[in-house]
């Protein structure tokens, strides 16, 4: 189908935009990249009064290493992330993360904000911002704010962003130096959103116990979450098949998946078992520097 | 009364200037004001691949993009790839190989292979598959085009 008839904005700085959006509110929509809003205008589930385009804006494409974040602009295109030497060699689980969005045409042009802001629950980038304790950075023509990856996702595609406000940053904190790392997910086909997505990061002590342990999962609930339960079974333990075992079976316990035409929510518990011990087991293979 | 954008952009090395809707898609512009009907429309919504062109280098869904933020950028589409008669070394290989029957998804496979292969000049069966994974096809099965493509990889003519 074709959209319905909407004014296109086109700002070329941040300011701009924050004066467009502080003017038109609710009956605007920022379009970034365009692979989920564009879809849902010609389908005319969202008919945006105004589109705010930022592909015109400058200053948003930053990729950015500081010694504890990495730092993206929310306009960096997905497949720039993928392409990017310094990600692949000190935040490699965002580039295995992202390898699984879609396909390449869709990479070329979805932007890192445009898939954190439209936060679905299944999606990649959503889920390594809560894995990774991310900060969101978000300017109005009133303020500027940062809000934390758990306080930023609130429910299904509803985040903390107010109606004029842009996210222009994104810091995804980085793990230890040498702790291992495995995005991994369950979907019909290459490149469909997740069932159940799961990212894990793992590190040991000189004791070769467990020093460091996130698990977030996506696709079992309306947003993405780090699932505490598995994470304090793995901490202060050696790691082994079996140990992954309990730490897969306690997120299965803390999680309580919807069912929909995908996936019942039994199946999905089941997914959630499965891929938290593989991938743990996928991550403690690649710790740096084991004995 | 509607208004209308402005704009410019090059399409297959010619410049074209025109003035659009602000809905208009690209694959709408390039299909019904330039009259390049090989870029197909199948979706609408990004899922099956058939709009797919290049942008500045680059594939992209020509369903997804409107006209208007195409200003000032550069377009292929598959009628950029022959020169007078002869067909590119991609379209040659999907012919030799019966990568194609009804030929609806054949312009996006041709674009979205292009990519890549100057990504990856020698790509595995399993690289191709990923490659053309956003691309659907509903007759051939896939295992003819990715001969093609492996095909042409081989021959070194792709550009």
């Amino acid at each position: 189908m074709k959209p319905a008839p909407f004014n296109l904005l086109r700002p070329r700085s941040v300011d701009e935009a924050l004066a467009l959006l502080q003017a038109h509110g609710d009956d605007a929509k920022v379009l970034a990249g365009g692979q989920s809003l564009v879809p849902l205008m010609n389908f005319r589930l969202a008919q945006p009064g105004n589109l705010i385009d930022l592909n015109g804006v400058r200053g948003l494409d930053q990729i950015q290493f500081n010694d504890h974040a990495l730092s993206l602009g929310a306009m960096v295109r997905q497949r720039d992330v993928e392409r990017s030497p310094a990600i692949a060699e000190r935040l490699p689980i965002l580039r295995e993360a992202i390898e699984q969005i879609a396909h390449p045409a869709i990479r070329n042009r979805g932007t890192v904000g445009g898939s954190l802001v439209h936060a679905d629950p299944s999606a990649e980038l959503p889920l390594l911002a809560i894995a990774l304790d991310a900060t969101f950075h978000l300017r109005s023509a009133r303020a500027s704010r940062s809000v934390a990856a758990r306080d930023f996702y609130q429910g299904y595609l509803i985040t903390d962003i107010a109606a004029d406000e842009l996210l222009v940053e994104i810091d995804f904190n980085l793990p230890p130096a040498n702790s291992g790392w495995c995005c991994a997910e369950i979907a019909r086909r290459q490149g469909d959103f997740a069932i159940v997505a799961v990212a894990v990061l793992l590190d040991r002590a000189s004791d070769r116990s467990v020093s460091f342990a996130r698990v977030a999962l996506g696709g079992v609930g309306p947003a993405p979450l780090r699932v505490a339960a598995a994470e304090e079974v793995l901490l202060g333990q050696r790691p082994g098949s079996e140990l992954f075992r309990r730490a897969g079976d306690a997120a299965e316990q803390a999680v309580e998946p919807p069912a929909d035409i995908h996936a019942s929510s039994a199946y999905r518990r089941h997914l959630t078992a499965v891929l938290v011990r593989r991938a743990l087991a996928t991550a403690e293979g690649r710790i740096q520097g084991q004995a | 009364m509607v208004e209308r954008i402005s704009i410019t952009l090059k399409v297959n090395g010619f410049e074209e200037t025109a003035a659009v809707e602000a809905r208009r898609s690209l694959v709408d512009f390039l299909r019904h004001d330039l009259g390049l009907v090989g870029t197909h429309v199948g979706c609408e919504h990004g899922v099956c691949g058939a709009c797919t062109v290049m942008l500045n280098g680059r594939t992209v869904r020509s369903c997804l993009l409107f006209a208007a933020q195409a200003d000032g950028a550069e377009i292929l589409t598959v009628e950029g790839l022959t020169k007078g008669e002869d067909l590119h070394p991609l379209q040659q290989a999907f012919q030799r190989h019966h990568a194609l029957q009804c030929g609806f998804c054949t312009p996006g496979m041709i674009l979205a292979a292009l990519e890549l292969l100057r990504d990856n000049p020698d790509p595995t069966d399993k690289e191709v598959r990923v490659g053309l994974s956003g691309n659907l096809c509903m007759c051939t099965g896939y295992v003819n085009i990715v001969r093609a493509v492996r095909a042409a990889a081989a021959e070194g003519q792709v550009r």
